[in-house]
């Protein structure tokens, strides 16, 4: 089991406001690509600790770029992003804070699944062997505690993505960042997947984006979806999603679940229909 | 019972054993073609070369036979051993001088592409420039000739090592440089833990293209600048049995040429093997 120590929950005052339970925020950000494609257009976005939030939208939205900003990848054009109660580095961004999981596995073909996870470890500067408990925890927590001399070649595209995922844990953040992680899987592989996150989530206390193209899976995952529309690429609308059932697989097959799923898709094709009219 | 009734056997059981029993024992067999195979033909071509000699009683002034070239190989060994000598001392050391310039010189150039630009030309220039063309001049800047033989397989195995170099430190996955920015990597890290690795194979391919054009280039230096006496090379050797109508030493010293060639072959091949095998798609048998 996975024990990410949860600094961000415990150190939230009991009686936070709502702006002091925000972890980051996107204020007006623009971004303009020297190809001259305005992929964002003044979006902005708080993002509450220990919430798990999706960020839904039609292909080319600016998902993927919003997603970059907050990771620090890439400035914004105008606007800024804020982390209001976070220790920053020099570069200003939150210190050794964002796991970041992208589409594909990328991973290092030629280090085992130890190195690979074990590499934002050894860039801070720790040792292997203090690295290695930990490294065989968050292996162990995405079931892949045997496999920690295999070679990414060896494993399957589900298998490779767990390792993916807990070398964006390893570091313990505060935030994780999901880039359509399980766009390339098989139905099957996906939903144990999702099942497996949301496990982390639940027991860590993690704050999640996650970037996906299925109205399913982000109704199934998460407590906010944020739909998106295209041209320019900004936030169309705001749902919170609120249930009491835990979401399994009783949870899948429930009344309540088809509703969400209902209401975000019809969100979702106004968010088209509105990109389409705006070119 | 033949091997392929067992395979029909086995498949019929349907037993992961039996199976695996049968691919193995197809595996052991293709590993014993596949070293008989080319013995085999280089054989029967050195019988071929025997049979012609015998049967036509060509004189071995016209062309030694292959018992006579070995002969030659042991009797003028004095002769030629120190050749050997000093011709593999040559590729070998402008071999490891051109590993290290090209990729120091890759690694310096991929930093930032003002670098790059500034020096390019110059690369591009002395490339292109035949090496034979410049070897009779740089035995008058160089009085030295055994340098500058050196100073030709260098030129010669340098720029291949350094364009793939420069190719490979180029073609790291975006994703893994993003990776590794957002991991907070310092220039000094990302060369060390992702650009070199994953320029291995580039690196491995320059190791074999470099191995076998440092020799090529060493012998046709020493065609061309010529050398005499003590420090003499092979290709020396070739030109001086041909002069005195040897053929047999002229051919006991291509022989040697043509081993060198093949170890060098095989030495830088076991090196990119040894570098590649664990992970790398060129290195690996299709499993599917
Ligand atoms: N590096 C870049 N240079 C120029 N334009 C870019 C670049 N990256 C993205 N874009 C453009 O910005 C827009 C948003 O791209 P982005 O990748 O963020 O979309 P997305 O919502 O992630 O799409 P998808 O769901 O298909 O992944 C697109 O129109 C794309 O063409
Ligand atoms: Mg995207």
């Amino acid at each position: 089991m996975l024990a990410l120590t949860d600094t961000t929950l415990a150190a939230a005052p009991a009686t936070d406001t709502a702006k002091g339970r925000v972890l980051v925020s996107m204020r007006n950000v623009s971004k303009l690509f020297s190809n001259g494609t305005l992929a964002l257009k003044d979006m902005t976005l708080n993002v509450q600790r220990g919430e798990f939030l999706s960020l839904l939208g039609p292909s080319g939205c600016g998902k993927s770029t919003a997603l970059r900003i907050i990771a620090g990848l890439g400035e914004p054009s105008t606007g800024s992003i804020d982390w209001p109660s976070s220790q920053l580095d020099s570069r200003g961004k939150p210190k050794g804070d964002i796991g970041f999981v992208f589409q594909e596995p990328t991973l290092m073909p030629w280090a085992t699944v130890f190195s690979n996870v074990y590499l934002p470890l050894r860039l801070s500067g720790v040792s292997k062997s203090d690295a290695r408990p930990r490294i065989m925890d968050v292996l162990a927590s995405v079931g892949l505690a045997d496999f920690h001399k295999a070679y990414p070649r060896e494993l399957s595209g589900g298998m490779k993505m767990r390792v993916s995922i807990a070398r964006a844990l390893v570091t313990k953040p505060k935030l994780l960042l999901m880039d359509e992680p399980f766009a390339a899987l098989d139905e099957i592989t996906r939903q144990k997947l999702n099942d497996d996150v949301l496990r982390l989530w639940r027991d860590s206390g993690i704050t999640v984006i996650f970037v996906t193209h299925s109205v399913f899976e982000s109704a199934f995952l998460s407590n906010r979806i944020v739909v998106m529309r295209a041209r320019p690429g900004q936030v169309y609308s705001d749902l919170p999603i609120k249930t009491s059932l835990t979401r399994d697989s009783h949870y899948r097959t429930s009344e309540e679940y088809r509703a969400t799923t209902d209401t975000v898709s019809r969100a979702l094709q106004e968010a088209i229909e509105i990109g389409a009219a705006g070119k | 019972m033949s091997d392929a009734a067992t395979a029909i056997k086995a498949s019929e059981a349907g037993t992961d054993s039996a199976v695996a029993i049968v691919a193995s024992r197809t595996s052991v067999t293709e590993r014993i073609l596949r070293v008989v195979i080319p013995v085999a033909m280089v054989a029967l071509a050195i019988g071929l070369w025997q049979l012609h000699i015998t049967v036509n009683n060509v004189p071995h002034y016209i062309m030694p036979a292959p018992l006579t070239v070995v002969t030659t190989l042991f009797t003028d060994w004095p002769t030629l051993y120190p050749s050997l000598l000093v011709t593999l001392r040559v590729t070998l050391l402008a071999l490891a001088l051109a590993l290290i310039g090209g990729v120091g010189l890759a690694i310096i150039l991929v930093q930032s592409k003002w670098i790059e630009l500034a020096i390019f030309p110059f690369a591009v220039i002395l490339q292109v420039t035949p090496m034979i063309a410049i070897a009779p001049l740089l035995i008058i800047y160089i009085k030295d000739p055994q340098t500058v033989l050196l100073t030709c397989a260098f030129i010669v195995a340098f720029f291949p090592i350094l364009s793939n170099m420069v190719a490979g430190l180029k073609s790291v996955d975006h994703n893994l440089l993003n990776l590794f920015e957002l991991n907070g990597a310092s220039r000094w890290q990302t060369l060390i833990y992702l650009k070199l690795p994953s320029s291995l194979p580039y690196f491995a391919a320059a190791l074999r293209i470099g191995g076998g054009l440092s020799l090529i280039a060493a012998v046709v230096a020493e065609f061309a600048v010529g050398s005499a006496g003590r420090g003499s090379g092979l290709a020396f050797r070739l030109l001086e049995s041909g002069y005195r109508l040897n053929y047999p030493r002229l051919y006991a010293a291509l022989v040697l040429l043509m081993i060198t060639g093949v170890a060098i072959f095989a030495l830088t091949s076991l090196i990119s093997w040894l570098l590649l095998h664990r992970w790398h798609e060129s290195a690996l048998k299709r499993e599917n």
